[in-house]
């Protein structure tokens, strides 16, 4: 009988796969249309005149002679040595994940536990945080950092990120917090622990699928991130995002736009492989306890 | 035997090293520190620059395109972030008003012997600039198709409108474009049209909107009419846009960037036909008037106040290298160089028609801006026939009158 | 637990939340209340490489630059800001319908007003796209649930992949496939049999392709939550409800709905929030012609060519938070409720 419940009648299977297909083909469409056109000339991917020479390659194959080229891929991490960018990127998000979640994590924690009325209104007032637009918050950030002479550094956009990711990341933490049940460090405490020690043996042992889904959220928010990016870093040092807006062009002078389409497929292939890889700890993670009450 | 050769090899090195600190030629001590924007030509200068480095100069270059927002904050510090800031016509106007520049007027004296009088920028008998290269938006034609069509090539905007007349009969339904995309572009089209009437965009001596006339509601009216002939997405539409459909030999005229003009004829880029048949010409006149409707832009760079008087010559020294006849010529094809010994190529007729023409400046006041943000805003439900011009110019005057009441330009 | 070790606990969080966060939204509200002091104004004769010299005005930098020190912040305007026609323009509206001819001219007329123009947009947009991506990400998961296991982890990437896509380009290239000639805007127009039909001539189609552009990125969002949320659903309660003969939608309405409950909560008032602040589409569509919001005020403020408009910057930052606050007020009531509700 427990098997019932999750036996399916054969149209219900039917239907659920027809949608998944359509939606898979809606979601997946573009960045394939993406990945296919990174290999084509721009006279090609963005042309005026029809579509078709995207799907076969005209103009690229009148160009360089075949139907498919790495001349964006080349331009972007070679000649522009993207790869630079690559490595500023890997270094903020590891920072960026690692010290929000420890922040976030502590925080939380101590939301979840506490029973005073307070903890309320930091978690209200954490979420308007988030509500702040950040355009207007991060120009306000220029001219202290420039007197202070910590403008264009990695650590000073490491913890810029950290400290406007910590609204959500409280949050996320606190609802997991709450799923896990009070006797587990209740037990240690009254075992003689001090908060911290309880929280280091009952809670840690525990807590790692729900770290894990605000981490990726966290990695998320750094490796997307372009308004806090684009304007504490400067040129050498600066992350993906930014570079590949540079490669955009201006209103008044041309950009490289494949080197941005080849530098956009190539920033989404870690991320696959993150979310292969995580994907179970994503599910369990979000199961356990998420913003269950 | 080991000695002799010693010897040669010192020699050799010392003659190898000897041209190279001779290039750049800096013997004083400083830090030159460059913020410019993210473009070709820009980053030709700066690599340029960053050949003076030596043990007792450092040279750093950022080329990022959000310099217009860190150069006000970065300039401000004291000592300031950056030496040189790479500015235009329309971003030097806040390093000015918080005095955030120095005069260069001695440094030329000394060190600018290979400046043109036309690139100096004075204000109020100082040298507070020096421009390098010039931009604007002129006219790009298919010959081709107006041989079709048996016309000659137009100089006003009237005969382009008889033009993409003629065309459309002879079957080409959109042959214009223009980059009418709400926001910076549409700005910048309205701001090209009147400049061409001959007015002015302020009453002389304050920041009080003065466009509420006959040759407002003129512009505005060409601009519209323009549109006609356009492909019905016009008011989405970019310089990135118009180039592609130009590329693409989709359109027969359209005013497009000097800047941009070589990348229309790039044979990696533009079909064929387009590549053969165009022709750049300055822009076109309006309304019987004699200059090219286009403003002119000019690049430069100036050196920071809040900096020692070492590296303000330092950097002054190093950006006259970086600006050195030799890099013109050698990248004749990037820009319009306003330095000596430049020979314009055949991309740079449209710019240097417009300079010749008699074509306005781009307005060097500090509430242009805020006009220029106004125009892309308000023009955009008159330029999709939403409301009428009269409506437009007042949306415009109202809109423009708040926010120079709250930059402190009018009371 | 004891104050000394709750702050503890969150001492660096709440530092970093205080030094980025806190203190610049003090700063901001403080600078909603000033606008920069009357410049000094002076004519003098400037000389640019086309047009030779000429008189122009400029502002005497030294005389002004005297009355900042006095009053760093500015001249005091109340709320002079927040009322005038760039913002909440008070005086305009009244002004409109102490003149205007009927309600259709009334509306027109206020839409003009461009904070009301992006309010209109941005309003629309997050009560639009926030349901319908949260349905649509509810069926995916619902529907993706039923994949055998093996295809799972590929199908959940490529569900997420419109969240992933980085947003500049991502919407650069739908930009492009929806083009005339684009693939997309192409296979429309075959659909429609109108070769002249565009997405971007007006103002309702440019609104729906941005609502459904906004649909498409923000349903994994809510797909993720949910798809977790469902492999936690009591099993005897499921079991239970097949024993007294529940149908499959019965089922998912009694028990797998409820149990999601708090998921669907937390995913609404992230969302909110989220669309609210929509910005990035409307500048990689190009769409500011027919639509705008507030988050692009905000930037078109602080991205002028010239002079950045803090003060004008500010206000509608204030005016924006006052807004997000209006709209989860009654979603945080439900929350607090739950929370109170389940008091574990």
């Amino acid at each position: 009988m427990a098997d019932a419940v999750y036996r399916r009648p054969p149209l219900v299977v039917f239907v659920a796969s027809g949608f998944v297909v359509l939606w898979l083909i809606i979601a997946a469409f573009p960045f394939a249309w993406t990945v296919w056109g990174s290999f084509k000339v721009q006279a090609d991917f963005f042309s005026r005149d029809t579509w078709w020479h995207a799907l076969f390659g005209t103009n690229t194959t009148r160009l360089t002679g075949d139907a498919f080229t790495d001349a964006g891929y080349y331009g972007a991490w070679v000649i522009t040595r993207f790869w630079r960018a690559a490595l500023s990127t890997g270094i903020i998000t590891v920072c960026v994940v690692v010290i929000s979640l420890s922040f976030g994590t502590l925080g939380g924690y101590a939301l979840a536990r506490s029973t005073h009325p307070y903890r309320f209104v930091i978690l209200i007032f954490a979420l308007f945080f988030r509500a702040m637009p950040e355009v207007a918050v991060v120009s306000g950030y220029l001219y202290p950092f420039f007197v202070l002479n910590i403008w264009g550094y990695l650590p000073t956009a490491i913890i810029v990120l950290v400290a406007l990711n910590q609204p959500f990341t409280l949050w996320m933490m606190y609802s997991f917090f709450q799923g896990i049940p009070r006797d587990l460090d209740e037990s240690a405490l009254v075992d003689g622990c001090t908060r911290f020690q309880a929280f280091r043996l009952a809670i840690v042992p525990v807590m790692w699928p729900g770290v894990i889904t605000t981490g990726l959220f966290a990695f998320l928010l750094a490796y997307n991130d372009f308004t806090v990016t684009g304007l504490v870093l400067s040129e050498n040092n600066q992350t993906m995002v930014p570079k590949i807006a540079s490669y955009l062009g201006q209103i008044q002078s041309q950009g490289n736009v494949m080197y941005a389409v080849a530098a956009v497929v190539s920033v989404t292939i870690p991320i696959f492989l993150l979310v292969m890889f995580f994907q179970r700890y994503l599910v369990s993670g979000l199961t356990a306890g998420a913003v269950k009450g | 035997m080991t000695v002799q050769r010693t010897t040669l090899v010192s020699l050799m090195a010392l003659l190898a090293a000897g041209p190279a600190l001779a290039e750049c030629g800096i013997d004083t001590a400083g830090s030159v520190r460059i913020l410019s924007n993210d473009f070709e030509a820009l980053r030709i200068l700066n690599t340029a620059a960053e050949e003076c480095a030596s043990d007792q100069v450092t040279v750093t270059a950022n080329a990022s395109s959000e310099h217009k927002n860190i150069q006000v904050p970065a300039l401000t510090a004291n000592p300031a972030e950056y030496t040189v800031a790479m500015i235009a016509n329309n971003s030097i106007v806040p390093l000015l008003g918080d005095d955030l520049i120095r005069p260069l007027d001695d440094l030329v004296a000394e060190y600018g012997q290979q400046l043109q009088p036309n690139q100096l920028i004075k204000i109020d008998g100082k040298i507070m600039a020096i421009a390098f290269m010039a931009n604007g938006q002129h006219l790009v034609m298919r010959k081709d198709l107006l041989d079709q069509a048996g016309l000659e090539a137009p100089t006003s905007w009237e005969e382009v409108l008889t033009a993409a007349q003629a065309m459309r009969e002879n079957g080409m339904e959109t042959p214009l474009a223009a980059s009418n995309g709400a926001g910076w572009d549409l700005a910048a089209e309205f701001v090209n049209m009147y400049l061409g009437t001959g007015a002015e965009f302020f009453e002389p001596g304050t920041a009080t909107l003065a466009i509420d006339n006959e040759q407002g509601r003129q512009a505005l009216q060409m601009m519209r009419d323009l549109t006609q002939y356009m492909a019905p997405d016009y008011a989405s539409a970019n310089a990135d846009a118009i180039s592609q459909l130009y590329r693409d030999g989709k359109v027969a005229m359209e005013n497009n960037w000097g800047s941009l003009a070589s990348s229309l004829i790039d044979p990696a880029q533009a079909q064929p036909e387009v590549v053969e048949n165009t022709v750049f010409a300055a822009a076109p006149t309006i309304g019987g008037g004699t200059i090219p409707a286009a403003a002119l832009w000019w690049d430069g760079f100036a050196i920071a106040k809040n900096i020692s008087d070492e590296d303000a010559k330092a950097s002054f020294r190093a950006m006259m290298h970086a600006t050195r006849p030799e890099i013109a010529t050698a990248n004749a094809d990037t820009a319009v160089w306003l330095i000596q010994g430049y020979q314009p190529g055949p991309a740079a007729v449209g710019v240097v028609g417009n300079a010749t023409g008699g074509a306005r400046p781009y307005p060097m006041v500090p509430w242009m801006g805020l006009l220029h943000e106004t125009l892309g805003t308000e023009l955009a439900d008159f330029i999709q026939g939403k409301e009428d011009a009269d409506k437009a110019i007042a949306d415009v005057t109202a809109a423009y009158t708040a926010a120079a009441q709250q930059a402190g330009y009018l009371q | 637990m004891p104050h000394s070790t709750f702050f503890r606990f969150m001492g660096p969080s709440l530092l970093a939340m205080l030094l980025f966060i806190a203190l610049p939204i003090v700063s901001i509200v403080v600078q909603s209340l000033y606008i920069e002091h009357p410049q000094v104004l002076v004519t003098s004769e400037t000389c640019q490489p086309f047009g030779g010299c000429t008189t122009t005005t400029t502002v005497d930098a030294a005389a002004t630059a005297q009355l900042r020190e006095e009053q760093p912040l500015g001249q005091f305007n109340a709320l002079g800001t927040y009322m005038d026609r760039n913002h909440l323009a008070f005086a305009e509206i009244a002004e409109i319908f102490r003149t205007s001819e009927g309600p259709s001219d009334v509306l027109s007329r206020i839409y003009n007003l461009p904070l009301y123009k992006a309010l209109a947009f941005t309003i629309t947009y997050c009560l639009l796209v926030t349901p319908l991506a949260l349905i649509l990400g509810l069926l995916i998961a619902l529907a993706v649930n039923t994949v055998p296991q093996l295809l799972k982890g590929p199908v959940i990437f490529f569900s997420l992949v419109p969240m992933l896509i980085t947003p500049l380009v991502g919407a650069l290239i739908l930009y492009w496939m929806l083009n005339a000639e684009g693939i997309l805007g192409a296979t429309i127009q075959n659909l429609f049999n109108d070769p002249t039909l565009s997405t971007r001539t007006s103002a309702p189609l440019t609104w729906a392709t941005l609502i459904a552009y906004g649909t498409w990125t923000n349903a994994p969002f809510s797909f993720i939550v949910f798809y977790a949320g469902l492999q936690a659903v009591p099993r005897d309660t499921l079991e239970a409800a097949m024993i007294d003969g529940a149908s499959r939608l019965e089922r998912i309405r009694y028990v797998v709905l409820p149990s999601l409950k708090p998921l669907i909560l937390f995913v609404l008032l992230v969302q909110l929030m989220d669309n609210f602040r929509v910005f990035e589409p409307i500048i990689s569509f190009n769409a500011a012609a027919n639509a705008t919001s507030l988050n692009y005020l905000i930037y078109s403020s602080l991205n002028t060519q010239t002079t950045q408009l803090f003060g004008s910057a500010a206000a509608t930052s204030v005016i924006t938070i006052g807004f997000i606050a209006v709209l989860i007020v009654p979603v945080l009531l439900r929350v607090a409720r739950e929370l109170s509700a389940v008091r574990t």
